[in-house]
């Protein structure tokens, strides 16, 4: 394993960033609003702590929320490697788009959602589906929003896939099925178990879709630990909720990570254009649209229910709605363009924060293979898995005094989403750097590379589209406005799903109409921003 | 604007500014910064100010009045906003004596005990408060001074009601009728304002003495097949069936609802869409006050003379859909003609609804959902 360590003992130095900027926006914050909530006063209440933690009922919650979370991302990953084995392994028109597309769920507000999804699967259910108050609403929900997580992630790995092994095996007399669980799966179980504990965590603290879908009396840690701190002010009960919510978060990546343990194999990477084939004909083809068919539908169906309410005013088909964006009067008004701009500034931002972060605890990671590392990798994870309601409060408390008085910064928005953005960054970039064949860089180092340019010249164009998968799921993050920045009082700089949220918030039909053009732009902007990061090309990734 | 400047640079230069004054200050001795308060000039144009207002996202006003008041006094006003009223003041709580603004709006009645039990105001006594009647002022103290008042009410959707012929609710106890089975969506209290309004009209009204009480009352709601929806948006335009998809012709939402159901419409009805049940109102009011720690007492005090003055009070109806609390105040008539201000609104003292949320919102779910 040394050979993996390009730069030597001084690697360790570059983890001292994303360390900091972790103890900084994350430890301290939660640290102290949890501990503000054990002991008040400053001694701590054992008795009264117990008393909490032992309360069955927290303990129910949590049952729920973790077995919820376990089958959600169960049927997101069956349902985001279907997808993705035809994103990777076919050429098709469209296929550009339909891709990016399968982003716009994950940006859009739940409660912009919410109302396609009451509409779709509620009482008055065109396909006579009530599903209003179930878990089963919950779990399509999730898979609505999060299967595009898996898609990429998969995809991108399997797409990257040496097919020839696959062939081989199918020459030497396997079938397909063998050839799947022998051949591929367990080359592609990195990026299933990445994107499968990034889908989990965002399961595991769903807020709006277990509200709305599953009833008054399903309730998450997320969903507890709001009402405890924003109806109640019960700092205490708040505090046991968050240490219950991390250690959940901690076994369940632990335990992942057992079960990735086995070395990742060192993959040759191809271009993605050499294998991917056009549809074929005859059964196999026939199941690749209908899968193809059905996953659009599913996608799209909400989706377009938006759309289509943008463009109606009473009776009427009109544009009314967008042009009325334009118009307002109130301290709180914004024009779309503002509003894309804000969204587009804290995007860049909350990108960049999260890449070069992100990216400099990926190469710590996956050059070393120490505890060190491994602590870095599941700390990085935790702001995943914590409700946004305590980091929040927990910033409120902490970041208060000169020189770091960022409580009514702007640019704690940004950190904010920075934080979700950086487990992505790594969870990419770890098995993409790992599966860099070692003998390139022995190669460069033979020909006389210093260590920086071996690195340069191989690691980076080799990892240069998981880092760009990395900066599509940093931004899109940023703009959906992900749970974290919700409890962060921030100066009069309105985004799109602010702008959204707040016509959504009065009465009347125009107000509602414009809630939905502005959705349907922020659709827009989501699609043209994926296809523009893919468009980038770091480096040279060529064929090998 | 540049993206440079983008992420207030403005207060960057302040904290330097501010440590330099502290250095110097201290190394002058302490005397120095005590008497600059007294003699501090009024704000004015030529003395500008800036001061923070945190509020909720549902805080809005017109640009072009704000404008205006930055340009006679001086003093721009910046928004700090936060989610909802709860998380606002809750973050104010837990920044005391360190505020994160100078003025806080948005506190109502339901919140009022807690910030004034959290010692985070100033008191204000604001010579507008003799423009404002006495009933609008719970808080003797004049750390929280009302700016408006509105009602959370039950609205009907008026075609379906004169479609099937069934007679639209009149009170509080109808909505146990079996005429009215399956008809009603309310919010849930433990994450929505207005929900826990309408427990709590439920609570004045029914009360815990008796053979029927507030908890009978839900049970038999629960019975009738009450929607419990976790908030407002998602109650009126998801469920309700006038305004989203829904099949629950009844909802938990404001008074002022029908007046914006005409004026947000293409092209304007006559006739208002939805109707207010006005045996179901609770009242809501929103307050002001400035947050102990401000170093901008003076700016603070004229902008809330601003909100209470008969400008800022004509304004608020269109922009926050409730009523001035100003006797001098004259809403818009368009506002007033399909508003209904309800004679007797149902009502709780704040501090029982501090002292009993908890357990009035158990209680609740127990009943209701669980």
């Amino acid at each position: 394993m040394t050979s993996r360590e390009p730069f030597g003992r001084s690697i360790g130095l570059l983890a001292v960033i994303p360390a900091v900027f972790l103890a900084v926006f994350f430890l301290w914050p939660v640290t102290a609003i949890v501990w503000r909530g054990l002991a008040p006063d400053g001694s701590l209440d054992l008795a009264a702590t117990l008393d909490t933690a032992t309360n069955q009922r927290w303990w129910k919650v949590a049952w729920f929320t973790t077995w919820q979370a376990l089958v959600s991302t169960g049927v997101t990953l069956l349902a985001g490697i279907a997808i993705a084995r035809i994103f990777a392994k076919f050429e098709f028109v469209g296929r550009r788009w339909l891709r990016a597309g399968f982003t716009v769920p994950f940006v859009l507000p739940t409660v912009v959602v919410g109302t396609a999804f009451i509409a779709l699967l509620g009482s008055k259910s065109p396909i006579g589906l009530n599903l209003r108050d179930t878990v089963t609403a919950v779990i399509i929900a999730h898979v609505f929003f999060n299967v595009a997580i898996v898609v990429r992630t998969v995809g991108d790995a399997w797409a990257r896939l040496d097919p020839r092994p696959e062939q081989a095996s199918r020459t030497l007399g396997a079938g397909p099925w063998t050839t799947w669980r022998e051949i591929t799966l367990p080359r592609l179980l990195p990026s299933i178990l990445a994107s499968g504990s990034i889908v989990f965590l965002f399961s595991f603290t769903s807020f709006g879709v277990v509200l709305l879908l599953g009833g008054p009396a399903r309730t998450t840690l997320e969903v507890e630990t709001y009402i405890q701190t924003t109806a109640f002010l019960r700092l205490d009960v708040a505090a046991v909720l968050a240490m219950l919510q991390m250690s959940i978060v901690v076994l369940t990546l632990v335990f992942q990570r057992r079960m990735r343990s086995r070395p990742e194999i060192g993959e040759q990477q191809r271009s993605e254009q050499s294998i991917r084939q056009p549809i074929p004909s005859g059964r196999h083809g026939a199941a690749v649209i209908a899968t193809l068919a059905t996953a659009f539908a599913f996608m799209l169906t909400p989706l377009l229910v938006l759309v289509h309410e943008s463009l109606r005013s009473g009776d009427r088909y009109t544009l009314a709605n967008y042009s009325a964006l334009n118009d307002g009067t109130s301290v709180m008004f914004v024009t779309p363009l503002e509003a894309i701009w804000n969204s587009l500034r804290f995007g860049i931002a909350a990108t960049a924060l999260a890449v070069v972060i992100g990216g400099l605890a990926a190469v710590t990671i996956a050059y070393t293979s120490g505890r060190a590392g491994r602590t870095l990798d599941l700390t990085l994870m935790l702001p995943l898995g914590t409700s946004a309601a305590t980091l929040g409060f927990g910033i409120l408390i902490t970041l208060d005094e000169p020189p770091l008085d960022l409580r009514t910064s702007l640019w704690l928005v940004p950190i904010a989403h920075a934080l979700v953005g950086i487990p992505f960054v790594i969870r990419l970039l770890v098995p993409s750097i790992r599966a860099v064949d070692d003998r390139l860089r022995k190669a460069a180092r033979v020909l006389g590379a210093s260590p920086w340019k071996t690195w340069v010249s191989v690691d980076v164009p080799l990892v240069a589209r998981s880092v760009l998968a990395a900066a599509g799921f940093a931004f899109a993050i940023s703009l959906g406005e992900f749970g974290a920045t919700a409890f962060i009082a921030r100066p009069e700089h309105p985004t799109l799903p602010t702008a959204i949220v707040r016509y959504l918030s009065r009465p009347g039909a125009a107000n509602f109409g414009q809630a939905m053009a502005m959705s349907t732009i922020l659709m827009g902007v989501t699609v043209c921003a994926v296809l523009v990061i893919e468009r980038f090309r770091i480096g040279d990734t060529g064929d090998f | 604007m540049p993206l440079t400047t983008v992420f207030s640079s403005n207060r960057t230069r302040l904290v330097t500014l501010v440590i330099w004054i502290a250095i110097v200050a201290g190394a002058c001795g302490s005397d120095t910064n005590t008497s600059s308060t007294a003699t501090e000039p009024l704000p004015s144009p030529s003395n500008p100010k800036t001061i923070t207002l945190v509020t909720h996202e549902s805080f809005a006003l017109s640009q072009d009045l704000l404008a205006a008041f930055t340009a006679q006094t001086g003093i721009t006003v910046e928004l700090l906003t936060s989610g909802d009223a709860g998380t606002a003041l809750n973050q104010s709580i837990l920044s005391a004596g360190n505020p994160l603004g100078d003025v806080i709006f948005g506190i109502d009645n339901t919140f009022m005990s807690r910030a004034l039990d959290a010692d985070i105001l100033d008191a204000y006594d604001s010579p507008l408060l003799a423009e404002i009647p006495d009933e609008f002022k719970l808080d003797e103290t004049n750390r929280l001074l009302p700016v408006s008042v509105g009602d959370v009410c039950l609205n009907y959707d008026v075609g379906f009601f004169a479609d099937s012929g069934v007679a639209p609710p009149q009170s509080l106890a109808d909505l146990t009728d079996p005429a009215l089975k399956d008809l009603l969506v309310v919010q849930n209290p433990a994450t929505s304002s207005p929900g826990l309004a309408f427990l709590l009209a439920s609570i004045a009204e029914f009360g815990f003495d008796g053979g029927y009480t507030w908890k009978n009352y839900w049970a038999d709601l629960r019975a009738n097949g009450v929607r419990v929806s976790p908030g407002w948006t998602e109650a009126y335009y998801g469920d309700f069936t006038w305004a989203g998809g829904g099949d629950r012709p009844i909802v938990v939402s404001y008074a002022s609802s029908p007046p914006a159901e005409v004026f947000f419409a293409e092209p304007p009805p006559t006739e208002a869409p939805t109707a207010v049940v006005e045996a179901s109102c609770f009242r809501q009011q929103e307050f002001v006050g400035i947050l102990t720690g401000t170093t901008e007492t003076a700016a603070a005090e004229m902008f809330i003379d601003f909100l209470l003055g008969v400008e800022a009070q004509n304004d608020i109806p269109w922009n926050m859909f409730v009523f001035p609390v100003n006797i001098n105040a004259t809403p818009p008539p368009e506002f007033v003609e399909f508003s209904l201000i309800p004679a007797n609104p149902l009502s709780l003292p704040s501090v029982a609804i501090e002292s009993s949320r908890e357990g009035w919102i158990e209680d609740w779910t127990d009943i209701v959902v669980r």
